[in-house]
């Protein structure tokens, strides 16, 4: 079969290049330094359009037209944002600890970019293919809630503290069942490395794949990615009518503005991690027998077919987001302890007899 | 009423009667008053305190309730006085009427009125470091005294009652609202979800109220002080600008109040007029409250819905009245100058759309499980609690207490229209909800038959013809009507001045929305912080129709 | 030099005189045209992303729900990512009457605000006192507590009044200086933190 474009010729390339006119060390560092560039670059970016992205998809849901006017369609209202946030002053409190009131911020943008850094974008673009990627994902996705927490606490107010904890009970409850439906996905492709299971779903992605299991998998992962990722019907820890901001009630500025965005890189991270593991990453679109059809599939870039499916997943949290209202606390913690993990460690052991049995395409 | 006036006399043979006005007027001593009250609820079934108005007769100070017989819509009304203007003391009715509890705080804070046996004598609208009680007719109203502070007010925590002990001894008594270890949050004044500037504080036990304090007041703007100073026609002016939501039915009740007691007959067509206008406004009333409550819950598409459809009544106004809000349309005798000529085509367009769009904000919300889990159960209010709390309009009514003025003491032309009093049984959120959105397909049913009858009317009266300078009999007089949020009252003294731009001596309106207020520690008890803003949401009250 | 906003000309505005003589102050002290230019790319973003903070106690909050409604749907101006938290928000939107009562919240809500901050006084009671002016416990504007940048008179203002405002203050933005002197007027508040040790 015919394969798209493999991204890993440039970066070899690059790295060949590089390696012929400086020392090795050299060589490595300005690598480093390249990725480090690009990656804040994108990161920045994604963030940006998916703050316009929702922009639109919200106003679209609710009748309305959505940013118009700065610049062509809006396109430059989230730069004026963006200019708008940085010159923002940055207020510090009385009476609170202000070291921890400033790192928090970090840590949740920290969070988001090391997450983000180990996503495969396209073929053999990405920038280091662990062997343990699903692993490090989901560790690396939980230092969010410490940043969290640490906002919640340090800001010595009533409001962020309940903001804190009702955060903190739902992201490290939701963790698990995010670790679970990911965890059945491993155990249908054998392998933990994230391009690994990518690569499995060359015939097929394992949302037709794996049959039950895998999409009771996704469900699961759709619901618990939401709540993971504090947005609605799911968006207690910042419940706007409840809590006015939530944790991030005494931020303002541009430490507010990591938390925005954040979020909306969150947003990307868990759509993308649905793409790769559900719906075949950067892998196009084949329909078994329809040759003409996978030919045309196989034209387009698989770094489009990644963001493709990545937008479309963010499209339907959006939906989700735009007509759910919220639960409460206790029914959110309910519907984790007493459904959704459950029925993911009964749905791990069905994907396990799947798995031995061969019954799966 | 002379039955009636027998039962009394042998519960109180103090009691004086005067049955000449349109209710049965008793005055009773303060000290047979507390007696009095509880046998009127127990033995003659007056459970339903429709209005304490406090009134400064210069001489005396002192209170008039109105009370109502929840079965048999019978209307008293009871005055109680205290000559002593230093220190005036009543006996409270709030352990009788648990209404009474802020309503009395309410006069305490206007008149300086102590209830004796009230268990929490604070001010309710001003603040506490406030001089004097300014609806008294002495009261002085220099800057000197009460300059614009800008600091907080101290002491919030600290509370009174004045306790009489067997032998007659009356002693204050001071309290604490909160202890000092408990986790109280302040919900407010300016707050999202508190639709304007209410304040709770609420007590917490993690996610869980424990109390909650009700601070009224960030928008108390002395409306019924100010009416005091103005003719009769000025004073209209205001009621818009309370429950800004029901800009048209409160103006139309003192329009009401005001021709009863001129005795003024309003032409049929000016009625119809002003009773469709009632009708939309209800409608893009109880849309707003649908959006409110949806947004409240985080389903922000819903109330963006609803604000689509109320923007077609908001259309009908603009045309008709000049305004978007604050109509200023009802006036006393009619209404201010003719409708649109394309009114009816209009309403029954408005009313075609909103009935269409109800199917699809139940289908995007009201079936909605997590809709459902959130309001079913949640901050019950059972029948004998509402009526306790004199909790009217779509609130009382899902609780099963039978409150539609339209029906109970039908005013304007509503006895003419076929439409169903909505009552349920159940008393919680949803209830509340559903009542709402069932009241909208009864408005709807109301315009379609008014605009009927608008269009077999002839002629093109929209105005009676009433006198330059209006000038009313001495006397008092209480109208009613069905605002979007329950039973609007108003309460009109004349004191019959015979010069010229005769000014109201006493004008009190009794709002829904302060009886609303008075539930929301009852249901929040013991609930989650995320139902204080359900409940709250649900019971749906407007701010400065509390505070006036 | 003039301020320019997308597809209004000068002459729809009324009241010009105000922003014109800004404009003639900025010209007359003359400044460094890199100075300039990024004075000006600020002042883009800073009027182009203007976060309300919806301080709504009557029925302008109306009439200011009917503005991010459908119909008149403020998103297009980039005005819809109302904050509930004041540090959060660019302006105030201070709608409705304010009471003795209120004063000391609104005034403390201003300050918890991050700068650069602007105030946007609706309807004629946070102007004046409105119909309650005679009132014993009504502010008689809110610029008696907190500096005003722009009035919208109307009880309640219209959407478009609400509109014509909102560009008013992006009108007032965009000749700020935001480098080299400050040609806003604002009392200069004293701010004594309540936990003094």
């Amino acid at each position: 079969m015919k394969e798209t474009f493999d991204f890993s010729i440039v970066t070899t390339w690059l790295h060949q290049l590089l390696s012929g006119c400086m020392p090795a060390w050299l060589a490595t560092t300005t690598e480093c330094v390249i990725i480090a560039v690009v990656l804040l670059a994108a990161y920045s970016l994604i963030a940006m359009a998916y703050i316009m992205y929702e922009r639109w998809v919200c106003a679209w849901i609710q009748c309305r037209l959505g940013p118009r006017r700065v610049g062509p369609w809006g396109l430059l209202q989230v730069f004026a944002d963006v200019i708008k946030i940085l010159q923002k002053e940055l207020i510090t409190l009385w009476k609170s600890d202000k070291f921890l009131h400033n790192l928090a911020p970090y840590l949740v943008l920290v969070a988001s970019m090391l997450t983000f850094a180990c996503l495969p974008w396209g073929r053999g673009l990405q920038i280091i293919d662990f062997n343990i990627g699903a692993f490090f994902i989901i560790a690396v996705s939980s230092i969010g809630v410490l940043g969290i927490l640490l906002a919640g606490w340090s800001s010595n107010s009533k409001y962020t503290l309940i903001g804190a904890m009702r955060s903190g009970a739902q992201m490290i409850s939701y963790e698990l069942s995010v670790g679970l439906s990911v965890l059945t996905v491993v155990c249908l492709a054998g392998t933990m490395s994230i391009t690994g299971i990518v690569e499995t779903q060359a015939d097929g992605w394992f949302l037709f794949k794996g049959h039950l299991p895998a999409i009771i998998a996704f469900i699961i992962y759709v619901v618990a990615a939401n709540a993971e990722n504090n947005r609605g019907p799911f968006d207690l820890p910042e419940a706007e009518h409840e809590l006015t901001a939530g944790y991030h009630t005494e931020y303002s500025g541009i430490h507010f503005g990591f938390f925005y965005l954040a979020e909306y890189l969150n947003l990307f991270i868990v759509s993308g991690i649905a793409a790769l593991l559900f719906l075949g990453g950067w892998q196009p679109l084949h329909v078994p027998g329809w040759e003409g059809f996978n030919e045309m599939m196989n034209c387009i870039p698989s770094l489009i077919w990644f963001l493709g499916k990545a937008f479309f997943m963010t499209f339907i949290f959006m939906w989700i987001r735009w007509s759910f209202p919220r639960v409460r606390i206790d029914q959110m913690l309910a519907l984790e302890w007493r459904y959704l993990m459950p029925i993911g460690l009964v749905n791990l052991v069905l994907m396990a007899i799947v798995v031995t049995q061969g019954w799966h395409f | 009423m002379a039955d009636l006036q027998q039962q009394i006399a042998a519960l109180c043979p103090q009691a004086e009667f005067d049955s000449t006005g349109e209710f049965l007027l008793v005055t009773v001593p303060d000290a047979q008053w507390h007696a009095l009250a509880r046998a009127l609820k127990e033995q003659l079934g007056f459970d339903y305190l429709t209005a304490l108005v406090g009134v400064d007769w210069k001489e005396t100070l002192g209170v008039v309730y109105y009370i109502t017989n929840s079965d048999t819509q019978e209307m008293i009304h009871v005055k109680v006085t205290t000559d002593n203007r230093e220190q005036p003391m009543l006996h409270s009715v709030s352990d009788i009427w648990a209404v009474a509890n802020y309503q009395e705080r309410e006069v305490y804070d206007f008149y300086g009125i102590i209830f004796i046996n009230h268990p929490d004598m604070r001010r309710f609208f001003l603040r506490n470091d406030w001089v004097g009680y300014p609806l008294r007719k002495d009261y002085d109203a220099s800057e000197k005294l009460n300059p614009l502070r800008l600091e907080d007010e101290q002491n919030e925590d600290d509370t009174c009652s004045w306790v009489e002990d067997e032998k007659g001894n009356v002693a204050r008594v001071a309290g604490k609202v909160f202890d000092d270890d408990e986790y109280v949050i302040n919900v407010g004044p300016q707050h999202p979800s508190t639709h304007g500037v209410m304040r709770y504080r609420a007590s917490l036990d993690g996610e869980i109220v424990k109390k909650v304090d009700v601070v009224s007041g960030y928008i108390h703007r002395g409306i019924e002080k100010m009416c005091e100073s103005l003719t009769y026609p000025q004073t209209l002016l205001y009621t818009e600008r309370m429950d800004y939501m029901a800009a048209h039915i409160n103006r139309h009740a003192l329009c009401l109040c005001i021709e009863k007691a001129m005795g003024l007959e309003v032409p049929r067509r000016a009625e119809l007029i002003r009773l469709i206008m009632d009708e939309l406004m209800r409608l893009s009333s109880h849309l707003l409250s649908y959006g409110c409550l949806t947004m409240d819950q985080g389903a922000t598409t819903a109330f963006f819905y609803g604000f689509r459809d109320r923007e077609l009544i908001y259309d009908i106004f603009d045309r008709t009245c000049g305004a978007r809000m604050s109509m200023s349309y009802a006036t006393i005798g009619g209404v201010v100058a003719d409708v649109h000529p394309d009114f009816i085509k209009d309403v029954r367009h408005a009313c075609d759309v909103i009935e269409k769009n109800l199917k699809e904000y139940h289908k995007l919300f009201t079936g909605n499980v997590i809709a459902v889990n959130r309001m079913k159960g949640v901050g019950v209010l059972d029948r004998a609690d509402a009526l306790n709390y004199a909790i009217t309009g779509p609130s009382g009514r899902a609780s099963g207490v039978h409150c539609d003025v339209r029906k109970t003491h039908p005013y304007s032309l509503y006895n003419e229209f076929d439409f169903d009093e909505v009552i349920r049984t159940e008393g919680d959120s949803m209830a509340r909800y559903k009542v709402r959105m069932d009241e909208m397909v009864q408005s709807i049913k109301i315009l379609r038959q008014a605009c009927d009858k608008f269009e077999a009317e002839e002629g093109n009266e929209y105005i009676a013809k009433v006198p330059k300078m209006i000038k009313l009999p001495a006397g008092h007089w209480y109208q009613q009507v069905e605002a979007s949020r329950g039973a609007f009252g108003v309460y009109l003294e004349s004191d019959g001045d015979p010069k010229p731009f005769q000014k109201p001596y006493r004008l009190h309106f009794q709002t829904p929305c302060f009886n609303l207020v008075g539930i929301v520690d009852l249901t929040c008890k013991d609930n989650m912080i995320a139902d204080l803003i359900t409940i709250t949401a649900s019971i749906d009250y407007v701010i400065p129709d509390i505070d006036r | 030099m003039e301020v320019k906003i997308k597809s209004m000309k000068h002459d729809d505005f009324k009241n010009n005189e105000y922003i014109d003589g800004l404009v003639e102050q900025i010209r007359a002290s003359g400044t460094n045209i890199v100075v300039g230019k990024l004075n000006d790319l600020l002042n883009w973003g800073i009027s182009n992303s203007l976060w309300p903070f919806c301080f709504g106690t009557s029925c302008c909050a109306i009439e200011f729900m009917c503005l991010g409604a459908a119909r008149y749907d403020m998103a297009r101006f980039g005005f819809e990512v109302a904050r509930n938290s004041p540090r959060q928000a660019d302006y105030i939107m201070c709608q409705g009457t304010i009471t003795y009562r209120m004063a000391p919240a609104l005034k403390r809500l201003y300050e918890q605000m991050a700068e650069p901050k602007y105030v946007i006084a609706c309807g004629s009671c946070t102007v004046s006192g409105g119909p309650f002016k005679n009132s014993y416990c009504v502010v008689k504007g809110i610029d008696e507590i907190i500096p005003v940048d722009v009035y919208i008179p109307g009880c309640p203002p219209r959407p478009e009044a609400f509109f014509y405002g909102l560009i008013q203050l992006q009108r007032k933005i965009k000749v700020q200086k935001y480098f080299g002197g400050v040609n806003r007027k604002e009392k200069k508040m004293e701010y004594v933190p309540d936990g003094k040790e």
